[in-house]
């Protein structure tokens, strides 16, 4: 283990920053849980069926919570999910896309890709997707 | 970096700032809002013009009832406040105050990524909720939730894509390093659009329709009381200052100021977060609510085509800068 490789180093980097996040989550779990726990402590603890009761104005619930309503924006979650993923290869691109000796043609290249974006939303919207049904 | 006690000190304080700035914010949202509406607001908890009064709220909340429904979805209800608050504190971390490695809690490498993804979980807290309650105005708060998801996420991804363009890095010191005064008017669309999107993912007025008390008493929340309730109001403001911190270090320039970025570089963040945060307030007194359809047509018919086409423009700038 005389000379340890460049990229073993820089991954111990990487790792080391999101292990300061890590810790960061512990002590919100933490914050949560002693929260909760003096809660318990501290509030009376008075059932009664009334109290539990599902909320519905006042009266008696009709049926179950979970009642049947009808999704009108799943063609919006198609979209967003088609778009979205596009999106992301905005990320790795968008570091490197000015760097020397790429400039014109990446240009180019993100002007395409706009391209192919813009005509996705344009035909979602001619065909009547982006109104609410 | 390594020294257990920096970790430590770091962790303190962006703790404590968790905790106190949304307070401080939603104070002043009482008092701004109740000027604007030609009230005084509270005047009576700790004497002095009610600074006290959301630590009496605090307590308040800690002594009340908790009460699960019986029909609800007993862990995942309980679960929920936890899921929506914490993302907030875990972004914190990562948003530099001042320039250097010392202001700011965390570099991470990926720094817009995370961000964003990781404010993403949030929202999982009120369609938990909304879920979890067995309530129909829960319910269909939560699916107002998912609905309005869809909405603002794409244009504010867009928009923070145009500005790691424009820095030619997704870290965020990185991108405060490389910032430039006349990357305001370049990226002004741009951050209107973030600065949008984020209002709409915090649920908060003029895109509140997931909540909407007029028509579905508290959406996703309706059920809750006490502390759990707490904790979500906690997670709007925690949200408030997050998303006006971002907006801050993304298009405003974060520590960057007119003079003394050298040593008061951390005033200047937090004066343009103050402003934003107040700009986010005075939205909610003056502007009535949108519809769930309204805030889709908003998001796809402007927000994305705005975006796309400040991307368009970052490209063509930064290539000819070059």
């Amino acid at each position: 283990m005389a000379d340890v490789p460049e990229p073993t180093v820089l991954a111990s980097d990487y790792f080391q920053s999101y292990s300061v996040v890590g810790l960061l989550a512990v002590v919100g779990v933490l914050f949560v849980a002693v929260a909760f726990g003096a809660g318990r402590l501290l509030r009376p603890v008075v059932p009664t069926p009334e109290k539990l009761l599902t909320y519905e104005c006042g009266v008696d619930p009709v049926g179950e919570g979970w009642a049947h309503t009808q999704v009108r924006y799943y063609v919006y979650a198609f979209l967003y999910v088609i778009f979205a993923v596009d999106s992301i290869f905005l990320f790795p691109w968008a570091t490197v896309f000015a760097a020397p000796g790429y400039g014109a043609t990446t240009l180019v290249e993100m002007f395409i890709f706009l391209g192919f974006l813009a005509v996705g939303l344009l035909y979602a919207w001619k065909k009547g997707v982006l109104s609410w049904a | 970096m390594n020294d257990v006690l920096d970790v430590a000190l770091r962790l303190v304080i962006v703790f404590a700032v968790f905790l106190v700035v949304p307070l401080v914010v939603g104070q002043t949202e009482h008092k701004v809002m109740a000027h604007m509406q030609g009230r005084l607001g509270p005047m009576y908890a700790g004497g002095f013009h009610g600074w006290a009064q959301l630590v009496a709220d605090g307590v308040k909340f800690a002594q009340k009832e908790d009460i699960v429904p019986a029909e609800a979805d007993r862990r995942v209800f309980q679960m929920a406040p936890a899921v929506a608050l914490l993302p907030y504190l875990l972004v914190l971390v990562a948003i530099p105050i001042g320039p250097g490695e010392g202001a700011v809690g965390q570099v991470v490498d990926a720094g817009i990524f995370f961000v964003l993804a990781v404010m993403g979980i949030g929202v999982l807290g009120s369609l938990m909720a909304g879920w979890a309650s067995a309530n129909k105005f829960s319910l269909l708060g939560g699916l107002r939730t998912a609905a309005q998801l869809l909405a603002y996420e794409l244009p504010m991804l867009l928009a923070a894509a145009s500005v790691a363009m424009a820095a030619g890095t997704v870290s965020l010191p990185g991108i405060l390093d490389a910032f430039e005064w006349w990357w305001l008017p370049w990226q002004i669309v741009g951050a209107l659009v973030f600065f949008v999107a984020g209002l709409a993912e915090l649920q908060r007025p003029p895109f509140d329709m997931p909540v909407a008390d007029s028509e579905i008493i508290f959406g996703a929340y309706t059920e809750y009381t006490g502390l759990r309730f707490a904790l979500f109001l906690l997670a709007e403001y925690a949200g408030i200052v997050v998303l006006c911190g971002l907006t801050t270090v993304l298009f405003l320039g974060g520590w960057h100021g007119p003079l003394g970025a050298d040593g008061l570089g951390w005033v200047w963040t937090l004066l343009k977060t103050a402003v934003l945060a107040f700009v986010v307030i005075w939205l909610r007194v003056t502007y009535p609510r949108l519809r769930e359809d309204q805030l889709q047509k908003l998001a796809w018919t402007t927000l994305i085509p705005l975006a796309l086409a400040q991307i368009a423009l970052t490209g063509i700038v930064k290539v000819a800068i070059n």
